[in-house]
């Protein structure tokens, strides 16, 4: 590395979030995305302000109707608005990645940090079983297991969280492992720290910042298979207001009606792309080869 | 002083920054290097003296756009470096100027055979072909005292020892009988006897071939039986320069006393090693004064200048230190 | 003997993988609401009948019993009787599992041929703008609901323009090529029928570009970040101070090594596209395995669906043995020639 590598600049007196800014400043798609994400949380946040229309609202009169300066959108095959149900759609095609995200980061934490503290047998027979459960391909496991539960957004919601779990699991296994190996952590022990105590002050602390971490990155995902989800009818059911199930009705119309199902897909497409952009941003910070630059 | 058409690399005042977050690192501070036709130059001091940034920004291998020149220039051969296209430098590396670099493990292709990384050099740039340049490789790794050419030609690099590689990177560098060639910590990664061997090679191929060399180091012990002329770098800067006798026999500068007090030859048995207290500088910052001084044990109020390179006394002997200046004085 | 102990890694996988997905799948299977037997015999079946097929089912049996009799029938090659064809599970899988893999290996093909430049662009150009231009187009494949795209594709070219079929793998009209490897495109090249070739290219264009470009990020990202480990590698640094031109040296040295760590992650690819076309079928009616799985799963049909997983599964190991073999055998340094 003597060569290329241009000499290790000496400790600057600047502090990490000063660092992290100017990372994130120079990488402009994570600054893309960032804005993308504020722009799905204010339509979010703000979905009744910004919608035009009571998005359940329907009006025979004004079936299947195309964009307009009324209908920004157009309207469904009732004649329900269809930017105020994208608008509203986002509250729940982000509400459910996030549950998903939550449920699953917060059961595979917990589990795993215990198995990674306990060790021994439990920890190996555990991990086992999370070795089989992630071989299986997540996608069909997680359609057979909301089809077999019955199909509602939130069986979906849970079939997703429960495939996911096995990831958060190993990964928060790993990260116990590390910590319970650190210096300070064999101190603790030998000061006669519990493994509870231990769990509670140190794996905890430092376990978190890279699960919350792998879940952003996992936010992308999970929303767009609770679309998928809710397109072959296994998740949000008519008349919910959901991207996946709106896209879904509108395939019968699609020839005649492209707009039916082109706004919410491109509402999928936008959200989905925004926490992937910082995902990619976040994993690039994380990534030890781009140290000093 | 020397004869301008002998002169194969002319460094002159080369002034190299990267920019990075904590600001520019002002890497190479007005450093002049020059290596004559036939002769063996060698560049000393600690990592981080911008040793190999110096070399390599001389065959501009540097990655573009990382790097800012802010002054100075490069002459290789008489052909102005900075200036030249990408397509230029291609025609000029590995005819006129080759390179031999510190790790011979990771410095070849790992799923490339030996043959024909070789083949694919020789080719380019010697115009041979088929059995011609097939010839030639052997030839090539038989001057470098490899036992079994023909087989070496068929294996991969994982299969050959670090010597081995380094011989077979070194006959490479040769391929196409360069003016001049680079080698950065060419041994260091060897052991003691195949380091011996491999320089011993390397000198008497380039005295055949009237090769010059560019040999940087920072073991004061190789340096000292390799190099006719010695740079000794510090801080992106060259602080003293002259003959190898000269400069690590009667050290002007005190930061070559001190690299020089530290070798472990010269510590008595049961002596502590000595090292040089402190450290390389924070080169953010541009440097006002002399560099050395926040370690050196004789700097004065006049360290807070910078001193230019001065004349010591003897021939082509000189040292960028007020001290040295009072005593030519 | 690196060789026979990846095999062997492989083949214990291979045991486990079955073990679970089965497992999984026998396990999900017995949490359905409702009775399988009422479901089989229909509404108005009489409680007699409703008995009789569950005992003909093997339903009132312990449940353990139950799973080794499912077990070992997966191992016999029995994944019991699909509830909505009743036909056995096996026999619809292999009839639509080349169309799946047909689609699925066309769409590799696209993502590879338009990823893999991409990524070496944006590895030898980082942080420059085509660079963000590269990365932004992966994001946005692996950001893209499949099913929404291809119901743009075909309101595009088959709605709007009319220029390509907008479902269906050949043109009904269309004699079906005789049945050699249930490749289309490979049966009609066999068979001559050089009009039953086109129509099956046509009728892939859409699938297979909406699965490909899917994927198409995951290829340029795999690409992009393994050309960035070669470029710094000290080779490559040799051979420009060797005077190998940079295009050279991208192309000739640092590409192909850069392909071998990244043939892991295509292999992976393919499994994911055999199970990720479920929803690309579903949309363009191809009639391979996934829209079979999403029909099964929508009338609750259990074993099909169990089925299903577990040759999907059973396929990916597969896939992922294939792809060990051959990373031995181009890696020089795996198999330790002479």
């Amino acid at each position: 590395m003597s060569a290329a590598g241009p000499i290790v600049a000496a400790p600057v007196a600047i502090s990490d979030w000063g660092f992290l800014f100017y990372r994130i400043r120079k990488s402009p798609l994570t600054v893309l995305g960032i804005l993308m994400i504020l722009t799905v949380l204010v339509f979010v946040a703000f979905a009744p302000w910004l919608a035009t229309h009571d998005p359940n609202a329907i009006s025979l009169r004004a079936r299947l109707a195309p964009p307009s300066g009324a209908h920004w959108f157009g309207t469904d095959e009732v004649g329900r608005d269809l930017y105020s149900r994208v608008v509203f759609g986002g509250r729940l095609s982000v509400g459910v990645g996030f549950f998903v995200v939550v449920i699953a980061g917060g059961v595979g934490a917990v589990v795993g940090c215990l198995s990674g503290i306990l060790g021994g047998r439990v920890d190996t027979v555990l991990m086992r079983i999370m070795d089989v459960v992630l071989s299986v391909p997540s996608l069909v496991v997680t359609m057979a297991l909301a089809a077999a539960l019955g199909p509602s957004l939130f069986n979906a919601m849970l079939a997703m969280a429960i495939v996911r779990i096995p990831f958060y699991v190993r990964l928060a296994r790993g990260q116990a492992l590390v910590i319970r190996e650190m210096p300070y952590v064999k101190g603790a022990y030998i000061f006669g720290a519990s493994n509870w105590q231990v769990l509670r002050w140190h794996v905890a602390r430092n376990a978190m910042p890279p699960l919350i971490v792998q879940a952003t990155l996992d936010l992308g995902g999970a929303i767009l298979m609770a679309s998928a989800l809710s397109f072959i009818g296994l998740g949000a059911q008519q008349p919910t207001a959901e991207w996946g199930a709106m896209v879904s009705t509108g395939r019968n119309f699609i020839l005649d009606q492209w707009w039916y199902s082109a706004f919410p897909g491109f509402a999928i497409l936008f959200t989905a792309t925004g926490f992937n952009l910082l995902g990619d941003g976040v994993r690039d910070l994380l990534d030890p080869r781009q140290k000093g630059r | 002083m020397a004869d301008p058409s002998r002169v194969v690399l002319e460094i002159r005042n080369l002034t190299l920054r990267f920019p990075t977050y904590g600001g520019a690192v002002h890497a190479v501070n007005g450093a002049s290097i020059r290596v004559d036709a036939g002769e063996r130059v060698g560049i000393v001091g600690e990592s981080g003296s911008a040793k190999s940034v110096t070399s390599l920004m001389a065959m501009r291998l540097l990655p573009e756009g990382r790097f800012e020149v802010a002054g100075g220039s490069v002459a290789l051969c008489g052909r102005d470096i900075l200036a030249a296209s990408e397509k230029e430098m291609v025609n000029i590396r590995g005819r006129d100027v080759a390179m031999i670099f510190q790790e011979p493990l990771t410095a070849l292709n790992p799923t490339r055979r030996i043959g024909r990384q070789m083949l694919e050099v020789i080719r380019l740039h010697r115009g041979l072909s088929g059995r011609a340049a097939r010839d030639l490789a052997i030839r090539l790794l038989g001057d470098m005292r490899i036992a079994d050419p023909e087989q070496v030609f068929g294996r991969y690099p994982f299969e050959l020892s670090g010597g081995m590689r380094q011989r077979v990177l070194i006959g490479l560098a040769f391929s196409c009988e360069p003016k001049l060639i680079v080698a950065d910590e060419a041994t260091t990664a060897l052991d003691v006897t195949v380091q011996r061997q491999v320089l011993h090679l390397l000198r008497a191929k380039a005295n055949s071939l009237g090769t010059a060399i560019l040999f940087i180091t920072h073991d004061l012990a190789v340096a000292s039986q390799f190099c006719d002329r010695l740079y000794v770098m510090y801080a992106g800067a060259v602080v003293e320069e002259g003959p190898t006798a000269e400069v690590l026999g009667a050290p002007a500068h005190p930061y070559t006393q001190a690299l020089l007090d530290a070798l472990p030859e010269r510590a008595a048995p049961g002596e502590r090693l000595r090292s040089i207290a402190g450290s390389v500088p924070d080169l953010t910052a541009e440097l006002s004064g002399c560099a050395f001084a926040p370690r050196c044990a004789q700097a004065s109020a006049v360290c807070e200048r910078r001193p230019a390179l001065i004349p010591t006394g003897s021939d082509g002997h000189r040292a960028a230190c007020w001290l040295a200046a009072k005593a030519v004085q | 003997m690196p060789f026979v102990n990846i095999i062997r890694k492989r083949l214990i996988f291979l045991v486990l993988v079955v073990f679970g997905v089965s497992l999984i799948t026998f396990a999900i299977s017995h949490i359905i609401p409702g009775d399988p037997a009422r479901l089989v015999a229909g509404d108005r079946a009489s409680d007699e009948i409703v008995t009789s097929i569950r005992q003909q089912m093997g339903l009132d049996r312990p449940l353990p019993e139950q799973y080794w009799r499912y077990l070992t029938g997966i191992l016999r090659g029995d994944l019991g009787a699909s509830l909505r064809t009743n036909r056995p599970v096996i026999e619809d899988l292999v009839a639509f599992f080349p169309a799946s893999l047909e689609l699925a290996l066309v769409a590799l093909l696209i993502a590879t041929l338009m990823g893999a430049p991409l990524g070496v662009l944006s590895a030898v150009y980082r942080d420059r703008p085509i660079d963000h231009v590269v990365r932004t187009l992966a994001v946005i494949g692996i950001s893209t609901p499949a099913f929404w795209l291809g119901l743009i594709l075909i309101v595009t070219f088959y709605g709007a323009l009319g220029v390509l079929p907008g479902g269906g793998r050949i043109d009904p009209n269309l004699a079906i090529p005789s049945r050699v490897t249930g490749f289309y495109l490979v049966d009609s090249l066999l068979a001559g029928d050089l009009p039953a070739f086109g129509s099956t290219l046509r009728h892939l264009v859409l699938p297979a570009f909406t699965l490909g470009f899917i994927h198409l990020g995951v290829v340029a990202r795999q690409i992009r970040s393994a050309m960035l480990d070669e470029l710094q590698q000290d080779y490559v640094r040799t051979a420009r101070a060797n005077g190998i031109a940079k295009w050279r040296v991208i192309c000739g040295h640092a590409l192909p090594n850069a392909l071998i760590p990244s043939i892991t992650v295509l292999g992976l690819a393919l499994g994911d596209l055999l199970y990720g076309a479920v929803l690309t079928e579903t949309v363009f009616a191809w009639p391979g395995m996934g829209a079979y799985v999403v029909n099964s799963i929508q009338s609750l049909d259990f074993p099909a669906v169990m089925g299903f997983s577990v040759v999907v599964s059973f396929a990916y190991v597969l896939v992922n043995l294939a792809v060990d073999l051959i990373y031995m055998a181009i890696d020089p340094r795996i198999t330790g020639v002479n």
